[in-house]
């Protein structure tokens, strides 16, 4: 049993220019542990594609070590293929053929025979609902019913690794939430998932774990939870009547408050963890005999992540 | 053996899609009936011109026109596959365990099986025209022929993996492919030429194989020119196939 599904040291990739050469990917050390879902982000020309054609074996890195779905993808990049599936950002299923005749060649590239073949792709129809185009050629589906036939294609030979290049670009929000629950059925039955994207909801909301690259290097890796937490903090905002500055005098001393201001009517109070810091406070403020008015909770966003480590807000820099 | 069941699925799927598009099928069939019907009459006035080889006017320009069946049969494969990469299936069939060598030699073969099927149409067509030719003369130039289309395909894929963009595929090997053809005296024979035109068209690979198609529809098996012309493009062809097939393996799609 392999303890990580993916783990690089130094991933390096050079290109050369005209007259100048160019290090996409300088030096990546990463690691996604075997069943999570893994978030990779950032901006464009951040070394994010570039990590992603060589982990996958499109493109032979330039230095660097990288074990991917327990082969060693210099040594061996067959068997790393054998063993996992990719979808690209285009999809890769051909407009003149049906979607079923794909999935059985799909299957057959990984040594099925005829039959077995077959039985997986009706299979892997029934599981993403396309019975009604499955016999029908590709020019003729839905954005929907096209993404879910290309990610149909990487599950063809069920992967224990499975890379999706930013799988719901372009989807309209109800296609966009039925990519999202495939992916935590993959997740269910123990794939892993390495996903890149420009949404940071969803990075949020599908991923255990996330890295950030900005040019050609992590720039941070954890849980969406721990980024946030690390970057900024919860923002608890509190209303008192009274003796404003008298609540911060006496908040501001308490170890789990990293900085406390006030704006206009209202102190805003920077904490590690909000959920176990507002009860805390309310106790504070109550056996002070000072009463609360108002009182929030705000969450750092993933974006305040990214902008804090690239300098860039995500939003700015997608295409 | 792996490679040849790989070449044989990508062949199936590539063979799939052309028979699936009767235009294709359609064009495929009437093109060589155009030549015929249009272009050869010409050439009955101007064969007992001197200088123009024996064995009447349809056996010289039959072989002629295989040969160039075969050469632009096959220039324009890149096209659909650089419709191919834009729509990502490179890249998909490229991350499977395939064969790289199947990916390219399996679409070749729908190639050169397209190619040879209009070339035994053109042939057979041509028959009450006046043409005349042996049973084992028949195969052995349609072998000729499987042989330029192999070769043209593996460096037209290599050349569409390399550029990547239709408008800078088709003039390349339009370009490149117009000289090769008017080089290698398909049209009308080389011995109508100058000599400063036979000198250059001796470095060209084509004009072997232009006679050694006619050779062998001049019932003349036993040239040694017939033997000469299918090596060359034997050698040529292996040559191209192992530089698509590495175009395939790299392709940064």
């Amino acid at each position: 049993m392999e303890a990580n599904a993916i783990q690089t040291t130094g991933l390096r990739r050079v290109f050369k220019m005209r007259n100048r050469t160019v290090e996409a990917v300088a030096g990546v050390d990463l690691t996604v542990r075997q069943g999570e879902i893994f978030g990779f982000l950032g901006p464009n020309g951040a070394g994010k594609t570039t990590t992603l054609r060589m982990l996958t074996t499109l493109l032979s890195p330039s230095g660097g070590t990288a074990m991917v779905a327990g082969c060693d993808l210099l040594k061996e990049p067959d068997r790393v293929r054998e063993r996992i599936g990719y979808v690209g950002q285009a999809g890769g299923a051909d407009r003149e053929i049906k979607g079923r005749t794909e999935l059985v060649f799909q299957g057959r590239l990984y040594g099925m025979s005829l039959a077995a073949a077959r039985n997986r792709a009706a299979e892997l129809i029934d599981m993403l609902e396309l019975e009604a185009c499955a016999d029908r050629k590709v020019t003729t589906y839905s954005g929907g019913q096209k993404r879910r036939l290309d990610i149909g294609l990487g599950l063809a030979h069920n992967p224990q690794l499975l890379f999706l290049d930013e799988p719901t670009t372009g989807l309209d929000p109800q296609s966009r939430a039925r990519v999202w629950d495939e992916v935590r059925r993959m997740h269910d039955r123990g794939t892993t998932v390495f996903l890149t994207t420009h949404y940071l909801d969803e990075a949020d909301a599908l991923c255990d774990r996330i890295a950030i690259i900005d040019q050609g290097k992590i720039v941070a890796e954890g849980t969406p939870e721990e980024l946030k937490r690390e970057v900024a903090g919860d923002l608890v905002t509190l209303s008192v009547m009274g003796d404003q500055q008298g609540a911060i005098d006496l908040l501001k001393g308490q170890p789990f408050v990293r900085e406390a201001t006030t704006d206009g009517g209202f102190v805003r109070l920077y904490v590690d963890r909000g959920e176990t810091a507002m009860p805390t406070i309310l106790r504070l403020l109550d056996s002070a005999g000072m009463r609360l008015m108002t009182i929030g909770l705000q969450r750092p966003s993933l974006d305040d992540v990214f902008l804090r480590k690239t300098g860039r807000s995500l939003r700015e820099t997608a295409a | 053996m792996k490679v040849l069941r790989d070449t044989w699925l990508v062949f199936g799927r590539y063979w799939g899609l052309f028979i699936g598009n009767p235009v294709w099928v359609a064009i495929g069939v009437v093109q060589p009936l155009l030549y015929l019907l249009l272009f050869a009459p010409l050439l009955k006035s101007i064969s007992h011109t001197p200088g123009f080889p024996s064995g009447g006017a349809y056996n010289v320009f039959v072989p002629g026109l295989l040969v160039q069946l075969g050469m632009f049969g096959a220039a324009g494969v890149g096209f659909s596959l650089i419709a191919e990469l834009r729509m990502g299936v490179i890249e998909r069939l490229r991350v499977t365990p395939v064969s790289r060598l199947a990916l390219l030699l399996g679409r070749a073969l729908r190639d050169i099986l397209s190619i040879v099927v209009q070339s035994l149409i053109l042939i057979l067509l041509a028959l009450p025209f006046g043409l005349s030719i042996h049973p084992i003369g028949v195969v052995v130039v349609l072998a000729l022929i499987a042989l330029i289309g192999l070769l043209t395909a593996s460096i037209a894929y290599a050349v569409a993996l390399w550029l990547r963009s239709e408008d800078s595929y088709a003039p390349l090997i339009f370009t490149a492919s117009l000289p090769i053809l008017l080089l290698s005296g398909v049209l009308l024979p080389l011995g109508l030429a100058p000599q400063w035109l036979r000198t250059i068209a001796a470095a060209n690979p084509l004009s072997y194989a232009v006679d050694a198609a006619r050779a062998v529809f001049n019932d003349d098996l036993g040239n040694p020119s017939v033997v000469k012309g299918v090596a060359i493009m034997a050698v040529l062809s292996i040559i191209a196939v192992f530089v698509g097939a590495r175009a395939f393996g790299r392709a940064v799609a």
